[in-house]
């Protein structure tokens, strides 16, 4: 392929233009979304640009978000591209149709601006309403910055189009959904370079009639033609084994993206002064550019810290991860959301990677900025320093996390 | 499992209409209608007539022909053409 036919096309963009820059980009055929704060600029945007010509799709303004999933999922198994984008309380809505997206194998993208959970009303930035829908069968991506936005929803599409998994492209609001920033715009060429028109793995056609998605018992049967099929149990595996197998789409399809582009996405997690680091932050999303600062603050210290960011939160790169900690004596996982009852869901996750791996890092995990709480370098860093002690006592976990909060 | 799915090359559940394509669904029967030939209108008749059986029947297998025939193969036996007979021609057993 050609490195960077055409010259860097920069502009300021927050998030949430990135976001509809990159759907737009990807030529979405249909895209059906129901504003919801703070992901409200990406329908405008969408159907600004559907409106004025710039991009020959269907807008279907639905009633609700269960509604927009219904639609996509519709949508894709005719043959379309679809696009859709929420929120918070819009992405529980989507719930059960996130369910079927997944199990009828279709390549929908959807953008998530995290945004914090009622009880109470906030409209704030955390992680729990994408972490909360780990396991619905969807890729999860997260985005540090709104150029990583934009590039990961082009991605997204080849990714889903190829595993056949939808993808969930989640940035963090206001942090990145209403903040702007420089943001490199690839041309309309380049990107249909980069990816080819969806080619669906089934489709629904009068005038070839299917059933889809119909009862299934709970063992395989035998169809008219004689053979055997998959029953609920076997298509579940092979969600699954989707799944599995979508770590090398994501890297592969990651490394063509930056050998046309310039950006190199050829990875599961960004890696930050990690070389000689024996304390290691790990944070998901916008987070991991916040613990960055806090790892300055820590290396004047004379502290080798290093910042492992997650961008790929499923299919989870257990290997990977335990291969990249395995010179940590200390790791401190900060997750923006919990698992109530238990921990933050991206500790739980490290803590499983390094079972049986020989990796013996003392582990603590901080619970920060639930509902858009001020996360601060400076107290990330003093967490690192407070979990310094486990060095001394040897105490390697702790049942449950703690929370950087006033109580 | 000596026989797997392998074969089954679809990515979700997926089929084409056919009959038998849902596998042989009489085997979920519990009870199976039995037609009494010498009370059945048409039968009795012999006119196309009545038919409610063949109407109502949610599986479609019922033949609209004298004397009725039914598919037990794929006869779930829910009894709803014993209930809309009005000679009462049809029971189950």
């Amino acid at each position: 392929m050609k490195k960077n036919a055409n010259k860097a096309n920069i502009r300021l963009l927050d998030g949430n233009q990135a976001a509809a820059e990159g759907a737009k980009l990807s030529r979405v055929q249909v895209i059906a979304a129901y504003p919801i704060t703070p992901q409200t600029p990406v329908t405008e945007a969408l159907s600004e640009f559907v409106e004025t010509g710039n991009l020959k799709a269907e807008y279907v303004a639905v009633e609700s978000e269960h509604s927009a999933m219904a639609v996509c999922t519709s949508a894709s198994i005719i043959g379309a591209r679809t696009f859709t984008a929420t929120s918070s309380h819009g992405l529980a809505y989507m719930h059960e149709m996130l369910h079927w997206a997944a199990g009828a194998r279709l390549p929908v993208v959807l953008a998530c601006v995290n945004r914090a959970i009622g009880a109470p009303w906030n409209v704030l930035n955390d992680q729990q309403d994408s972490v909360s829908q780990r396991d619905t069968g969807w890729i999860q991506i997260y985005a540090r910055n709104n150029q990583e936005i934009l590039d990961s929803i082009i991605q997204a599409y080849k990714i889903a189009e190829t595993a056949y998994v939808p993808v969930m492209v989640c940035f963090d609001g206001y942090v990145l959904s209403h903040t702007e920033m420089p943001v490199d715009i690839p041309s309309q060429e380049d990107v249909d370079r980069f990816l080819p028109p969806y080619k669906p793995h089934t489709i629904l056609d009068p005038a070839n009639p299917k059933n889809y998605n119909l009862v299934t018992l709970a063992d395989p049967r035998v169809n008219a033609e004689g053979i055997l099929c998959h029953g609920y149990m076997e298509l579940r595996y092979l969600l699954q084994e989707a799944l599995q197998n979508s770590a090398e789409t994501i890297m592969q399809i990651g490394r063509e993206f930056g050998e046309l582009f310039g950006r190199n996405y050829d990875t599961m997690f960004w890696k930050d002064s990690m070389d000689d680091a024996d304390i290691v932050i790990v944070a998901m999303g916008s987070l991991a550019m916040e613990a960055k600062v806090a790892m300055d603050l820590l290396r004047e210290n004379g502290l080798k810290v290093g910042v492992l960011g997650l961008r790929v939160f499923r299919p989870f790169p257990k290997d990977a991860l335990a291969k990249a900690l395995e010179k940590a004596r200390l790791i401190v996982v900060f997750d923006k959301n919990i698992s109530y009852g238990s921990e933050g869901a991206t500790c739980s996750e490290i803590k499983s990677a390094l079972y049986g791996s020989g990796v013996n890092a003392a582990i603590r995990n901080f619970i920060v900025g639930l509902g858009g709480r001020d996360i601060k370098a400076r107290e990330l860093a003093d967490a690192v320093r407070q979990s310094l002690l486990s060095l001394k006592t040897g105490i390697l976990n702790i049942e449950y996390p703690e929370w950087i909060c006033y109580i | 499992m000596a026989m797997g799915t392998r074969d089954c090359k679809h990515i979700c559940d997926e089929s084409s209409p056919a009959i038998g394509e849902a596998g042989k669904t009489g085997e979920w029967r519990s009870l199976t209608p039995v037609v009494h030939h010498s009370e059945c209108i048409p039968a009795k008749q012999k006119k196309p007539s009545c038919f409610l059986c063949w109407l109502y029947c949610p599986e479609a297998v019922i033949t609209k022909t004298i004397p009725i025939q039914i598919n037990l193969e794929y006869c779930k036996g829910c009894g709803i053409c014993m209930q809309v007979c009005p000679a009462k021609a049809i029971t189950m057993a």
